[in-house]
Formats: structure tokens, sequence, C-alpha cells
């Protein structure tokens, strides 16, 4: 019972993994044979890059989290904003 | 002081508009192409016909560069809530995240799997799973523009919440109310299907400029004959959609109707504006006539937001009156914008003292300061105006934004219908056969017409609505964060200088792609 059991779970294994290989192998192939799709990657990954590293690490910070840690603190904060000096 | 903070609204309104903008040159094309060769490839896999399998290809090229230069461009908006519009994105709570989150989750999820099995898997799966993935692929770039949608359509009509004084924020009590309300049907069902619109335009201008040049005749009237039917079935519904849209406005955000129409007083059996030029120097203050010339429909406004001829369509200067004419003909009062800016600081005094009650544990005055807040919470916003007059849109822009679009649109109908009777009935168009390689250069001019089409009904809906960024509630000059005009402007140019590579990127690469692509002999060699 035990053998079977242990067979059963190794088949599985292999199965799964037998799985994982083939989308690996899928999506690796697939950029392999990529003509123009080579230009677009390097595009996106540049384009990535300028967005999340550069323009948002350094022009855009959560606004809120530099004025009040808190919730409490954020609602606070916006109540003044939004009854006086309006 | 009043200046510079002026000046920080028209920055970072002109940024988001900028963003936007360029995010909405990349988005319709991938709703709309994805459609057209989705069809083009259940055509192939009926007939097994290999011809149905080059034209796919073609335009799934086409669809994947415009798909990896616009993606993600979508995200800087939400840096922008972040950082430039703080304020409002405290207040607008869960109701704007959850229906973002649930965009980025399908958008992540299922764009990025199915569309890996459409570019890579032609060889590696069978032909029914790769059309089953195509037609996620164009339903998923869908599902993700519906949850935007939403999320905009709450802005426009902001239901399905209740406000928090505590906390500040908006609680979201339904769901469905926020993701099924009519503003965000229309929205959607009109937006979507203005952009099947869009792709047939581009499908059936590529098509014009490879004829043109004589190539690949036999696949450009397969691409002609699918983009033109998605066009026709696009362009229809989108004006019924348009007009299902003109109802919920009239209902939820009469000003924008007005200002769409260049209305300062209405009535009843109102007409609707045709074509027009406003008087520039008409202002709710004076009595100038509105139009310097115009060629009306009668009865026309009052069908398009009531479906009733002799419904009453109230103008700009009765908006403000607060004027109403009920179904007798007699002039009734509703609620002024002297009254709402009156409610409207009466909700934002009470929300100063509750914030003092809250620090006093005073429970008594929380509750008799919340009541206040929630008998004119509606008016909100209006608490910001100094004069009725700072809530009417900028006039010009929203009236000749409309115009320009429906017209543009009934363009579109005919030319469409136009192109449909040349593909089947190429015979009634013999004796116009030395005027064919005009009607390619047209055909080619409706592609940028069209952008510019889909262009103007944002700015119809946004400008429209100005100026609010949540409707009655929430006036741009509160929304945004307390930053320099000199951040604002850095960040500005810099999206400027980013979004227009990107731009000049995406339609070199197409170019290209077209101009190889068209050389080939696409019957034989597609791969």
């Amino acid at each position: 019972m035990h053998n079977e059991t242990a067979i059963q779970n190794m088949t599985e294994t292999a199965t799964r993994g037998s799985l994982f290989r083939r989308v690996w192998n899928f999506y690796i192939e697939g950029f392999k044979a990529m003509t123009v799709g080579k230009t677009l990657w390097a595009i996106i990954f540049i384009k990535l890059f300028i967005f999340f590293v550069v323009i948002k690490m350094l022009f855009f910070p959560n606004f809120l989290a530099s004025q009040a840690s808190s919730d409490e603190g954020k609602a606070q904060y916006v109540r003044h904003q939004l009854t006086n000096n309006k | 002081m009043t200046q510079l903070l002026l000046n920080v609204v028209d920055w970072s309104r002109a940024q988001f508009a900028l963003t936007a903008c360029y995010h909405w040159l990349f988005v319709p094309l991938t709703l709309g192409l994805g459609v057209i060769i989705a069809i083009m490839e259940t055509m192939y896999y009926r007939t097994r016909d290999e011809k149905w399998l080059a034209t796919t290809k073609l335009w799934m090229t086409l669809f994947g560069v415009n798909f990896a230069i616009g993606v993600a461009t979508g995200i800087i908006l939400e840096f922008e809530f972040g950082t430039n519009w703080s304020n409002y994105s405290w207040f607008v709570g869960d109701i704007f995240g959850a229906p973002l989150a649930i965009e980025g989750i399908l958008a992540f999820f299922m764009e990025s799997t199915f569309i890996a099995v459409m570019f890579f898997g032609w060889k590696k799966v069978s032909p029914r799973f790769h059309l089953a993935a195509t037609w996620l692929t164009a339903i998923g770039a869908s599902l993700s523009a519906l949850w935007i949608l939403v999320a905009n359509a709450w802005m426009q009509y902001p239901t399905g919440v209740t406000f928090n004084p505590e906390t500040m924020r908006n609680e979201m009590t339904s769901f469905l109310d926020v993701a099924l309300s009519p503003m965000a049907i229309n929205k959607f069902f009109h937006t979507v299907l203005s952009a099947w619109v869009l792709g047939s335009a581009f499908v059936i201008g590529v098509s014009a400029w490879m004829l043109l040049r004589g190539r690949n005749r036999d696949h450009c009237l397969r691409s002609l004959k699918i983009a033109t039917w998605v066009g026709i079935a696009g362009i229809v519904l989108t004006m019924v959609t348009g007009h299902s849209s003109a109802v919920t406005v009239a209902e939820h955000q009469p000003m924008k109707l007005a200002a769409m129409e260049g209305l300062y007083d209405g009535g009843r059996d109102q007409a609707i504006v045709a074509f027009g030029v406003l008087n520039p120097e008409k202002t709710v203050d004076n009595d100038e006539n509105p139009y310097l010339f115009d060629f009306s429909i009668p009865y026309g406004l009052s069908v398009l937001a009531a479906n009733d001829p002799h419904s009453f369509v109230p103008g700009i200067n009765d908006l403000i009156a607060g004027r109403s004419i009920n179904e007798a003909g007699d002039t009734v009062s509703t609620i002024s914008y002297a009254e709402r800016i009156e409610r409207g600081k009466l909700a934002k005094e009470a929300l100063a003292q509750y914030g003092e009650a809250l620090q006093s544990e005073n429970t008594a005055r929380q509750a008799e300061l919340r009541k206040i807040i929630d008998d004119n919470f509606n008016h909100l916003g209006y608490g910001y105006l100094e004069r009725p007059e700072e809530a009417v849109p900028n006039v010009p822009l929203t009236f000749y934004s409309f115009h320009f679009m429906v017209a543009a649109g009934g363009y579109l109908l005919v030319f469409l219908f136009v192109v449909l009777a040349m593909l089947y009935k190429p015979q009634w168009f013999k004796r116009l056969r030395k005027l064919e390689k005009w009607g390619y250069y047209l055909a080619i001019l409706t592609v940028p017409i069209t952008y510019l089409c889909s262009m103007s009904g944002w700015i119809v809906a946004e400008v429209g609505r100005q100026p609010w960024t949540i409707q009655d509630l929430m006036p741009n000059k509160v929304a945004i964060s307390d930053l320099s005009v000199g951040y604002v402007q850095t960040t500005f140019w810099i999206f400027a200088v980013v979004f227009t590579a990107l731009l000049i990127a995406d339609i070199s690469i197409i170019c290209r792609q077209i101009a190889k692509k068209s050389k080939l002999d696409l019957e034989k060699d597609h791969d």
C-alpha cells in the first residue's frame, strides 16, 4: 500500500514537473523564435525601467505617506486639506 | 497664492490629460483589432484555408506591436493619483481601489497568459485552443477596460457608497451599484464598441495603402470584409449606446449636457444644434445670443435627453437658478446653485468641526455634526465654490468636441456602408473607377479622423464634467496634493518626452512592419 502511494506521488510529481517544463519550454522557444518581438521586449523593459525605477521612485512618492504614517494621521491631514485654505 | 493654486490645478489637470490621451492612443486599437483578428482566426479555424491564416498573422503582428508599446502606459495614471491627487485618492477610498485591483488581476493573468499562447502557440497547441486563446485575449482586454470605466463612471455618478467623516473616506455599500450603474454600463459599451470602429478604420486604412501600391489584393479584400462588418456593427451600436449615454448624462450631469449643446436657456420641445458656431461674447451674465449661427433640428435635444420630444431640457442658466418646467408647462423651482453652495459650506464646516469633536471625544456632538454632513453631503463640492458660475465647464471646448464627435461618427457610418457596397456590389462603382485612388487616400485619412473622434468623446466626458473630480462632491482644486508648480511641470515634461518617444516607436515599428509584410506574397509566405 505504501509502495503504491509512493509510486502515485512520484507519478504526480513527474506529471507536474513535465507540465512546468512544458510551459517553461513553451515560453523559451517562443522568445527564441521571435523576430520583431525582440525589439519590442527591449522597448518594454526599457519602458518599465523608466516607469518603475526612474519615474516612480524619483518623482512619484506616496504623497500622503510623507505627511502622516498612520491612517488616523492621514485622515486628519486630508480633513485639514479639505476644510482649510481652499 | 490663489494664482499659484490655480496653476497647480491646471498643471495637474494638463499632466493627467496628457498621459490619459497618450494611453488612449494605444488602448482602442488593442480592443478593436483584438476582435477583428479573433474573427479572422475563426474564419481560418472553420475553413482551414491557409489564406485566412496569413491574413490573421499579419494583423496579429500589428496588434502585438501596439500591445507591447502600449502596455503599462496606464500605470502612470495610478502614479499620478498617489502623488498629484492624494486628497482625492484618500477621499475616494476603496471605490477606486476595488475595480482597479480587479483590472490589474485580469490584465495580468488573462491577457498575459493568453496573449503568449496567441503569439507562441501556433504549432504547439491545437487550433481550437489557439482560437480560444485569441478570443480570450480580446475578451480579457475588454474586461480590463470594463473595470477602468467602472471607476471613471463612479467619478461622474458617485453611487453605492456612504461617506465616513471619521476616516474621511467613502466606503462601498453596494459593489453592484458601483459596477452596474447606468453610467458604468453605458460608458463601457459606448467606449468598447467605438474601439471596434477604430480597429476597423485601421484595418481599412492599412489595406487601402496596400491596394494603392498594388500589393496582396486578395488579402486586402479579405481583411476589408471582416473589418467593414465589425466597423458597421461597432458604429451602429456606438450610436445606440451614445443615445443611452446622453439620457444618463441628462439625468445625472445636466450641466454637461447643457455645455455640450451650448444651451444657456432651456425649455420644453428643445431643438438640438446639428451645426453651429458659438458666440464668443456669450457668458452666463449677459443676454447675447449663444450662437453666431446655428442649424438646429426641432425636438432633437428633448428626444436625445429623455426619449420624449416635449420633455424639458434645462440650460446653464436654468440649472444655476434652479429652474425647471413641469409636464403641465408650469415653471417650478428646484435647488439653485447658490443654495447648493450654502449647503456645501454647511457640510464643509460640519466636517471641520467633526474633527474637533473627534479629538475631544464628544460623541453627542459627533452625532449632531454627522447628521448635518449626511443631509448636505451631496452638495459638499459646491462648498468650495465662490460663485455659481464656477460650476460651469468650458462650453466652447465641450460644444465643439461633442459636435465633432457626432459629425465624425456620422461620416464613419456613411464611409463604412460605402466600403461595404464597394466590396459586395463593385458594379455600382464602375463609373467611378478613375476616382479609385482618391478612395484609398480617403480610407487612409479616415484612420486619424477616427482617432480624433474617439479622443473627442473623452474630451466631452471629462471636460464637460468640470470643475469636478468627483461629480458634485469634490472639485479639482481640493482633490490635488499640496505640491509646487515646478514639481508638476517637471513631471509633465518628462511624460511628454517619454510618451512621445513611445508613440514614435509605435508608429515607426508598425509602419515598418506594414511595409515589410506587404511586400511578401501573403498567400504563400506568412511565417
